[in-house]
């Protein structure tokens, strides 16, 4: 379906679904996400992005489908697909209760990150993210942004050849989220490492991807550079575009504290 | 191995640094002691048992390991909660070993709970007969600290959020306890208890800590070894069954 299939994709989708009981989360999608880009699934909360992202990295069984991962299947061949990525999810997964340092040195272990460069690889981290002065500092003491932060370092700790990053900036304020971007644009480029994040901040989007891929109740509607979105829709806006390709507007506002309820609901009690 | 070793420093450390927790924690077995101990210690011996506190003091001691043991495991719960268990989820290691680390720092850090209580139970009064049987003791607190984790932790892989906690202490940990001979002689109970206390692997825990502690216990040594090491692995084995089946 697209032209590169000389392995310069990182990752191929192709007819992914997954239903939860009657409900069909993710319909039928394709995407290919090129090595070294950045890619953005852009739609509105419950639009299949973080399903998607789930059964990219693991978590999630698909119902039907195909994935490949840095050249692996992550339903068959997990631990290797899982040594290819680095993930920063929704909501904060570190242990309030350890110190900065100690988090990291957990995630190297998990990821057998040699003991003889351990600690040089954390320490060159936590300066990359400007944690190295709260290194030894419990985790619970630290703002929003500067655990965010910290779980972009953790991601890439053990150097993998994709970031994905499931609404990196969700309940940060502007200054922060600003902060946070340009640490990951520094990765892109220094490290060549692909960069996948979802959200439903148009302009995060816009200023940020390479490539934007708009979802909707779980469908596909356009793949493109912010400027083929528009060109495809006859608009001048990457927000027209929006509105033309999906029939609605994308709630730009804020999520609001029971969105982030209802987020963090579905996230505990949805087991399959 | 060094992922289960992380997962047991994690835990151990976290066990050290929740002060609060820890003399929290006990207040209970203090209480238990002091009431129980002294409550019921005439009777006891004027019933013709001897000295009470000698009799509770393992008892004692089984239960802070029971329940630091059961808590432990269903700490998982709150890994859930805020997110922690994906990053060891998504991690490229064996369920398994995650398992295995969480029960070994889970029982490791209920044994340490015990030893505070038997300091505890020295200072109320209780004197091991022999010194010599205390590595004995401490393998029975071992094996019933890695049952009781791997069982809270078989509990928390099917339970979503900590709505169920109370159900678990009132019908499981609470009668656990209670049934198990922390507290009364085995000898002459009604049929009914008789087997209902040889069904509690605790039983045969708190048996085999009088046993060496005091010289005292119902079943033997041998016995009370072969039943809580079988029960135990299959509880380790029933857990990582259930472990595995978690999608985060």
């Amino acid at each position: 379906m697209n032209l590169n299939q000389d392995g310069s994709n990182i990752i191929v989708v192709s007819d992914l679904v997954k239903k939860f009981k009657e409900v069909v989360a993710v319909d039928h999608i394709s995407f290919d996400v090129k090595r070294g880009e950045i890619f953005a699934f852009l739609g509105p909360n419950g639009a299949g992005k973080s399903t998607t992202i789930k059964m990219l990295t693991t978590l999630l069984a698909p119902n039907g489908g195909k994935m490949v991962l840095n050249g692996f299947d992550p339903t068959r061949e997990k631990d290797s697909a899982r040594k290819s990525f680095g993930i920063v999810f929704q909501d904060p997964s570190l242990d309030e209760d350890m110190t900065g340092f100690e988090n990291m040195q957990f995630h190297a272990v998990l990821y057998k990150v040699p003991g003889a460069i351990r600690n040089d690889r954390i320490g060159e981290l936590l300066k990359f993210v400007e944690l190295w002065d709260r290194r030894n500092d419990q985790v619970k003491t630290f703002s929003g942004g500067m655990k965010r932060r910290l779980e972009i370092a953790r991601g890439l700790l053990h150097h993998p050849e994709i970031l994905f990053l499931d609404e990196p900036t969700l309940g940060l304020d502007p200054q922060t989220r600003n902060h946070v971007w340009s640490y990951i644009k520094d990765v892109n480029k220094r490290e060549k490492m692909t960069v996948f994040f979802t959200t439903h901040y148009m302009e995060e989007a816009e200023r940020i991807a390479e490539r934007i891929a708009i979802i909707d109740l779980g469908k596909i509607v356009a793949i493109g550079t912010a400027k083929e979105l528009e060109q495809q829709t006859g608009t001048t806006s990457l927000e027209d575009a929006f509105l033309n390709l999906t029939g609605r507007k994308i709630r730009e506002e804020e999520a609001g504290v029971m969105d982030h309820w209802r987020t963090m609901r579905r996230m505990f009690t949805r087991r399959h | 191995m060094s992922t289960v070793y992380i997962l047991w420093l994690r835990q151990v450390k976290k066990y050290f640094r929740s002060r609060s927790r820890i003399i929290g924690s006990l207040g209970q077995p203090l209480l238990f002691l002091l009431a129980f101990g002294f409550g019921f210690g005439s009777i006891f011996r004027q019933a013709g048992q001897g000295d009470y506190i000698q009799f509770l003091g393992p008892g004692i001691i089984m239960m802070s390991v029971l329940f630091t043991a059961v808590f432990s495991g269903i700490d998982l719960i709150w890994d859930r909660q805020f997110g922690f268990l994906k990053e060891t989820m998504v991690a490229p290691v064996s369920r398994l070993e995650i398992m295995l680390g969480k029960t070994a720092g889970g029982a490791t850090v209920a044994a340490i709970q015990g030893t505070i209580v038997f300091v505890l139970t020295l200072i109320v009064g209780f004197r091991p007969v022999d010194w010599f049987l205390l590595p004995l003791a401490a393998l029975f607190v071992f094996l019933i600290a890695i049952l009781f984790t791997s069982l809270g932790i078989a509990i928390a892989s099917t339970l979503q959020d900590m709505q169920g906690f109370q159900l678990i202490m009132n019908f499981m940990v609470m009668p656990i306890f209670f049934l198990s001979g922390a507290l009364f002689p085995l000898q002459g109970l009604p049929p009914i208890m008789d087997v209902v206390t040889r069904i509690d692997p605790l039983t045969y825990g708190i048996d085999g800590v009088r046993e060496a502690l005091i010289g005292a216990g119902n079943f033997g040594i041998a016995t009370d070894l072969v039943v809580i090491t079988v029960v135990a692995a299959a509880f380790v084995g029933i857990g990582s069954f259930l472990f595995e089946r978690i999608e985060a």
